[in-house]
């Protein structure tokens, strides 16, 4: 009797005592607690602002007054998807999206390689800071500098006219497609403006994924006899892309949901980003917005599935 | 499930018609007179419609108005008559200042009410040209006070054109310019389904055979005609304005020579010293008349009332021209107006009246024939002509 009073200590006082206790008793309440809030917070605000997003999109509109006809209706889907021009536009962005990640990726390899192994001390920092620099000027800024560095009277024209080289400008913009009246009104301007505007997505998990790549398994490489082309393909390579597609999905994601570049740089034809901003803000076509922005979320399930098979989120 | 949806069906049904009869009660209840100020009017307008001074201290027609009447006046700008639907839609405002594309979208939506112009005295000096206009007057019933107008001119570069071009066809048809060289992608055109009304006009006049009489009712043949000519134009065209101050850029730094336009972003070109001018040319022009409506629920009818009688004012209206580069809806306004000169109201197209075609909604149930296409089919056919269909 008298071990059993002992091994069970008196309750202790006061309500942090009491509650302590009762969280000791009940460890599901205490996690209880803890999670609830940001559990309502997923909950409510992100999944239940996604799936009201969802639920417009099977409602429709009456074209003439813009008044949304709350009944369900797979209306806006078969128009979404009859229509040529939206197949277009979808398929449009999904290619411009894929060639900037490609590009950004070519580009940001060797960047990210230098960074990682063999800047150091002050230097390392300095590349941290010009990969990071762009990033903190004003997105709108560096698109409107790109629309008159990219202009037919634009400082790049002029460099090309002064170096006598103005023909080689004229026969690239008079390819079909890529080409245009001038860089800022093709296609070209735009694919660019976006390869600079996300790169540093690109640099960084690239830099991070590169930088674990142990040394001890290049010397072993060589050691074995590989030529620095095999150490490369080999070994660095497959190290290296989780990095580059967890970049990519940035490059990917942002490229497809962007609605400010095309509109500034760019010949006038639309991307998904930009048909969602005119039918929701200009025309009042909620419905019709909601069913274009389903299509990058199933675009970006469908690539985000592939890249976690490929172990992209390992790198994270 | 299937239940479920018949009985949403109904209920939908239901507020539809619940929602007649109480813009039938508020058409019989239009405002009789004008009581003590709320405090506060919010109006949703394009901008540099409502200023201020924020942006230039000469031109301030807002805090005068707020010192006479006691109402704060709250302005959201909206960049097209689409979203302006969509604001008075969501509602929460008591003002708009709609395009002849917009209005009477707003009165068949039911979003506006009818004014009583016998509140407003300064009612008697707008424009006879405009007091029954059809943007805003449905069987005799006034839903609005003219604003301001203006037409949408055709804006060329002086160094190319020494004289100003006589026909659109310099935006319409590959040809050569004065400078001797192709007007291939140094024109431009406007990023909006209305523009489809421009080819049409320029259809009434070269394609007679087709017989349109009003570029805002197409039947399907007219309509055919008129994407047809904007497809055409696609391959002059580098990139299409929407933006103003994009357009200004692209005419200093594109080669830009030609392109339908506003007199505003002229009088801003031509204030930087940049050798433009514009015409109408003899095809007319399209045009735009907005016009002050009052939201059916507007929450402070007292100060709109006040703001619909100030707006009218000839030294708002003369200021507003100044600043906009539009037309007084109050022919007084154009004389000894400081900022406009005598000579603003000529420039900014007073006397083209007849020359424009007003921007109107398309509708179905047209006047001029069986059947019109409709707005919507507007908007998406011109998405998929700027994208090469």
């Amino acid at each position: 009797m008298s071990t059993a009073n002992a091994a069970i200590l008196p309750p202790r006082s006061g309500p942090s005592g009491a509650a302590s206790d009762a969280f000791w008793r009940h460890p599901t309440l205490l996690l209880f607690l803890l999670l609830t809030p940001p559990l309502l917070w997923l909950g409510i605000v992100y999944l239940g602002s996604l799936l009201a997003l969802l639920a417009q999109s099977f409602f429709s509109i009456d074209h003439f007054t813009g008044r949304i006809d709350y009944s369900f209706t797979l209306d806006t889907y078969r128009e979404l998807f009859t229509t040529p021009a939206n197949i277009d536009i979808i398929v449009r962005t999904v290619l411009m999206a894929a060639s900037v990640t490609i590009a950004s990726a070519i580009i940001a390899f060797p960047i990210a390689y230098y960074a990682a192994r063999y800047a150091r001390g002050k230097w390392k920092a300095l590349f941290y800071l010009g990969v990071m620099l762009p990033l903190w000027s004003s997105y709108l800024v560096k698109i409107y500098a790109w629309k008159l560095i990219l202009a037919q009277e634009g400082i790049l024209n002029w460099i090309f006219h002064k170096l006598h080289l103005y023909w080689l400008m004229d026969a690239y913009l008079s390819l079909p497609v890529i080409g245009g009246h001038s860089l800022s009104i093709s296609y070209t301007g735009t694919f660019l403006v976006f390869v600079y505007i996300w790169l540093p997505y690109m640099i960084l998990p690239l830099q991070a994924s590169l930088e674990r790549v142990p040394d001890n398994l290049l010397e072993a490489s060589s050691d074995l006899g590989a030529k620095p082309s095999e150490t490369f393909w080999n070994v660095i390579f497959p190290l290296a892309l989780p990095g580059a597609i967890a970049g990519s999905i940035f490059t990917f994601s942002l490229t497809l949901g962007d609605y400010i570049v095309p509109g500034v740089i760019g010949s006038s034809r639309y991307f998904i980003g930009q048909v969602v901003y005119a039918q929701q803000g200009t025309a009042g076509n909620i419905p019709l917005a909601a069913a274009f922005t389903i299509v990058p979320m199933v675009i970006m399930g469908f690539y985000l599935w592939m890249a976690k098979r490929m172990g992209a989120f390992d790198a994270l | 499930m299937n239940r479920f949806f018949k009985s949403c069906t109904a209920l939908v049904a239901i507020t539809a018609f619940m929602g007649q009869t109480t813009v039938a009660f508020a058409a019989a209840d239009m405002v009789k007179e004008i009581g003590e100020g709320e405090g506060e009017v919010s109006i949703v307008a394009w901008p540099g419609y409502i200023e201020r001074g924020e942006t230039d201290k000469g031109y301030d027609w807002v805090t005068k108005f707020e010192e006479e009447t006691g109402c704060k006046v709250n302005v959201k700008t909206a960049n097209t008559s689409d979203e302006m639907v969509a604001l008075m839609n969501e509602g929460g405002f008591d003002l708009v200042t709609a395009s002849g594309d917009a209005s009477l979208r707003l009165v068949a939506g039911e979003r506006v009410q009818p004014i009583n112009v016998d509140l407003i005295p300064s009612w008697k000096t707008v424009d006879d040209r405009l007091k029954d206009a059809p943007w805003h007057t449905v069987d005799g019933t006034h839903y609005g006070v003219p604003y301001q107008w203006g037409p949408n001119v055709l804006l060329y570069n002086t160094d190319v054109f020494k004289e100003a071009p006589k026909s659109w066809n310099v935006v319409f048809e590959e040809q050569e310019l004065p400078d001797g060289k192709s007007n291939k992608g140094r024109v431009q055109a406007y990023d909006g389904p209305i523009y489809v009304a421009d080819a049409a006009l320029y259809l009434m006049k070269h394609k007679p055979e087709l017989g349109i009489e009003d570029p805002y009712e197409l039947n399907e043949e007219q309509y055919k005609a008129a994407l047809d000519l904007l497809r055409e134009q696609r391959k002059l065209v580098g990139r299409y304005w929407h933006d103003a101050m994009i357009q200004i850029d692209d005419v200093k730094n594109e080669g830009v020579v030609a392109s339908s336009s506003w007199p505003f972003q002229v009088n801003l070109l031509k204030s930087e010293d940049q050798p433009v001018a514009s015409t109408i040319p003899e095809e007319g022009a399209t045009g735009w008349a907005d016009t002050t409506m009052m939201h059916v629920n507007a929450a402070h009818p007292n100060c709109a009332y006040k703001w619909l009688e100030h707006s009218l004012d000839k030294k708002v209206q003369g200021d507003l021209a100044a600043w906009f580069g539009s037309v007084p809806t109050v022919p007084a306004a154009c004389k000894g107006n400081e900022l406009l000169g005598e000579e603003g109201c000529a420039t900014n197209g007073f006397d083209d009246f007849e020359k424009i075609s007003f921007w109107r909604t398309p509708v179905a149930d047209c006047d001029s024939q069986d059947e019109c296409v409709p707005y919507y089919r507007w908007v998406s056919d011109y998405i998929g002509v700027i994208g090469g269909r």
